[in-house]
């Protein structure tokens, strides 16, 4: 049986070609970056390459980006960074209720250590509302994070508006990108994003590599001590080979964008049609125009979240309930929680299908016909 | 081409780098997914934890994956300081460090710890006795490292592990970077609480390492997010570079003692060679030291100089750390060794990996020879 993929927001395959620029540099271009030798100078170039490439992909500076170990790396460095090194002049931090939990997590270190966070609520589609914010904002506010678009849900936020709005506020305003870089533009200048955080593994890249994107002039303290890597903002000898292959995955990405944009719209329409023809009682979370093109989120009336994956499973497909980091938890998420609230059904019946490189609409019409056929099999006994 | 940089960093192994493509190429899953994808992932995580921790000998759930030495080491110190804090605010360490571990000590010590830096002797070693002495009643950890990066002297980690066996209140970290895949550890019968690895050290992947926690012992995370790795250390596993870690470290721990007994032979043989060059004075002592370190100051040159007139005949050695090298300042263990400013400016290191040969070890003695003749003349001139 042929396995199909649909769970590419939890992690994705890495594309032969990023696989190809690692593995025929790891044997020849070895060097430490830090050494003053040829190897070392080799490998420094690579590195530089490689942040201008990501530099330019968000219409920032070479000295704005900073190679991490991931997503979560970046985002905790953004947020403890920022609040530490800004603590006197306020301790008021704004996030929302349905970040990663990079973010949420963080966000309750910080409250332990004596930040104040407030937590925005988002409408039924997942998004925050600009009133929110602006009521929320304080004197003493340092930092607003909001994710540019939600794992779970796909929701996008209005994050060019925040940008426009903090641009007369001095907090910072840092955006988890992990989900929306690659599949949609970003311009952090026309934005007025300070911070933005990347992982590699979304975008058919290695794992264990991303960079924070730091406006220069930004105050921030480390997270990690040690060498005078990446400007002396975070020490550890550069991943070398890891970070060549995140530049060939965001040229990758970049290069075909539009292309992807369109197809995976397709893809969903196609899935949604299907759905439909098949009359299941089905119904798609957010808006349209305000999600993700390669995330589908939708709630099955009558099915049990686990059930249905164990059956989709079954089939062939790898979907996810919501977020892999929490996919083994039994905790609902706390997304659709946000979204319908505690009581709803929505937090036991909704799948996220994510689509990406490899997936084709044959696949993806094979995945909704599977599921249409589940879901019957399983609310009619 | 002779590479002797390798306490900077090492190639990857052939192996190693064909078991890295291919889990990155058929294992791409999340190992939080549920799915089978994601079990296929999270079975192979399982496995290299296994076999790393047995090649340690120790417990697989006492292996926790970082993405590097520098991260282990920030890691443990801050975890440590931020989960006892209460118990007390002082920390014992050494004035040889590697910077991953000196300045999270002084970042520490910013924010309210008091930091005991342990004097060395000639032969760069810490004394046990030093240790005892400088124990308070409010010491939470005592951090030393196995063997020092820049001269190579190892240090008596056994016996500091006997005597904090009678602080139980007090825990051992051992910086192992330099050790691991060379000069095993009995990190349980020691005992020791922690002890950081990093797998670009021992030709595996750069971006990944591990830390061993002893089975029991608590500390405070460093990345906060989706509490992957039993909750200490949050971030999607970088599955293909931590099977690629358990290869490596494998590999170098096969028929060790042979190897290690070659690699003595190459280091007496540079010894002695070197030492009977006019101006050439040896800093690695022979008793207590690492099979693959040598540290030693043409006196009257910069190292820097030196470096890069001996690269011209190919061969790449280093000045002190590569985490320090771009600044060019005397080497701090020779400093603290109590070698003057002018011998410690001008040092060099060679370090072996075990597939240096004898053949190599001689050619790199006349190219240092030339080049130091070279520049005498150069000098004169």
């Amino acid at each position: 049986m042929e396995k199909i993929y649909v769970d590419h927001a939890a992690t994705s395959p890495m594309h032969p070609e990023v696989i190809k620029v690692m593995t025929d540099l790891m044997p020849k271009f070895y060097g430490n970056p830090s050494s003053i030798h040829h190897f070392g100078r080799e490998a420094r170039h690579i590195v530089d390459q490689a942040r201008t490439t990501a530099a330019k992909s968000i219409h920032a500076d070479f000295t704005e980006i900073i190679f991490t170990s991931g997503g979560t790396e970046a985002d905790n460095l953004a947020l403890i960074g920022t609040a530490t090194a800004n603590e006197n002049r306020g301790k008021h931090i704004i996030t929302t209720q349905i970040e990663h939990h990079a973010v949420l997590n963080t966000c309750k270190f910080l409250e332990k250590n004596g930040f104040e966070i407030e937590y925005l609520p988002v409408d039924q589609y997942g998004i925050v509302r600009m009133e929110d914010l602006k009521k929320a904002l304080r004197d003493d506010t340092i930092l607003v994070s909001v994710m540019f678009a939600n794992n779970e849900v796909g929701s996008i936020q209005p994050i060019a508006e925040i940008g426009q709005l903090l641009k007369n506020h001095p907090a910072y305003f840092h955006t988890d990108a992990v989900q929306a870089y690659g599949v949609i533009p970003i311009n952090v200048q026309e934005m007025g994003i300070d911070m933005l955080s990347v992982s590699a593994h979304k975008l058919n890249g290695p794992k264990g590599i991303g960079f924070l994107y730091v406006k220069n002039g930004t105050k921030m303290t480390p997270h990690l001590y040690g060498g005078e890597q990446e400007r002396k903002r975070r020490a550890g000898t550069e991943n070398v080979p890891a970070i060549a292959g995140f530049a060939k995955a965001i040229s990758e990405s970049l290069r075909t964008q539009t292309e992807k944009i369109n197809r995976y719209k397709q893809f969903k329409a196609r899935f949604i049609e299907i759905l439909t023809e098949e009359a299941i009682d089905f119904r798609v979370h957010g808006l349209a125009e305000h999600t993700l093109p390669h995330v589908v989120n939708i709630s099955f009336t009558g099915i049990n979240v686990e059930q249905m994956l164990v059956n989709l499973d079954l089939e062939g497909i790898a979907a996810s309930s919501g977020s892999a980091c929490t996919a083994g938890s039994l905790e609902p998420s706390h997304v659709l929680r946000a979204m319908f609230g505690s009581d709803s059904s929505e937090l036991y019946n909704s799948i996220r299908f994510s689509f990406g490189f490899g997936n084709s609409l044959e696949q993806i019409e094979t995945v909704a016909r599977k599921t249409a056929k589940i879901v019957k099999r399983l609310t009619n006994n | 081409m002779i590479y002797f940089d390798n306490s900077a960093t090492t190639k990857p192994k052939k192996e190693v780098v064909d078991t890295f493509t291919k889990v990155a190429t058929e294992y791409y899953g999340n190992p939080s997914s549920i799915h089978s994808i994601g079990l296929q992932a999270e079975k192979l995580l399982m496995q290299s934890r296994k076999q790393i921790a047995t090649l340690l000998g120790v417990k697989d759930h006492e292996i926790i994956f970082t993405s590097g030495g520098t991260e282990g080491n920030n890691m443990v110190l801050k975890g440590v300081a931020s989960q006892f804090q209460g118990r007390g605010k002082h920390i014992i360490t050494s004035a040889i460090e590697h910077p991953s571990v000196s300045n999270a000590c002084e970042q520490l010590k910013r924010d309210g710890f008091e930091i005991t830096y342990l004097p060395v002797d000639k032969n760069g070693r810490i004394h046990v006795e030093d240790v005892k002495k400088a124990i308070r009643p409010d010491t939470i950890l005592v951090s030393v490292m196995h063997i020092n990066n820049e001269v190579g002297t190892i240090q008596p980690i056994e016996e500091i592990g006997k005597l904090l066996a009678n602080y139980p209140r007090i825990l051992f970290h051992v910086d192992h970077v330099q050790g691991a895949g060379k000069i095993p550890l009995a990190f349980h019968d020691i005992p020791i609480d922690f002890a950081t690895l990093s797998s670009h050290k021992f030709h595996g992947l750069k971006g990944t390492g591990a830390i061993y926690i002893r089975d029991g012992v608590k500390l405070d995370p460093l990345l906060a997010g989706g509490n992957q790795e039993r909750n200490i250390r949050s971030g999607t596993e970088n599955v293909a570079g931590i099977v690629a870690m358990a290869k490596a470290l494998r590999i170098s721990m096969e028929k060790l003692d042979e190897k290690v007994a070659n690699m003595q032979k190459i280091i007496a043989y540079l010894r002695n060679e070197l030492a009977l060059i006019d101006d050439v004075e040896i800093h690695t002592p022979i008793e207590y030291t690492a099979p693959h370190i040598l540290n030693f100051s043409v006196l009257g040159y910069k190292a820097e100089v030196l470096v890069h007139a001996i690269a011209n005949h190919e061969v790449y050695v280093s000045t002190t750390s590569a985490c320090s090298s771009k600044r060019n300042e005397p080497c701090k263990t020779l400093l603290a060794m109590g070698v003057d400013e002018e011998h410690a400016s001008s040092s060099i290191r060679i370090s072996l990996s075990f597939d240096n040969t004898m053949q190599e070890a001689k050619e790199a003695v006349e190219a240092i020879k030339t080049s130091i003749e070279k520049l005498k003349l150069a000098m004169r001139r």
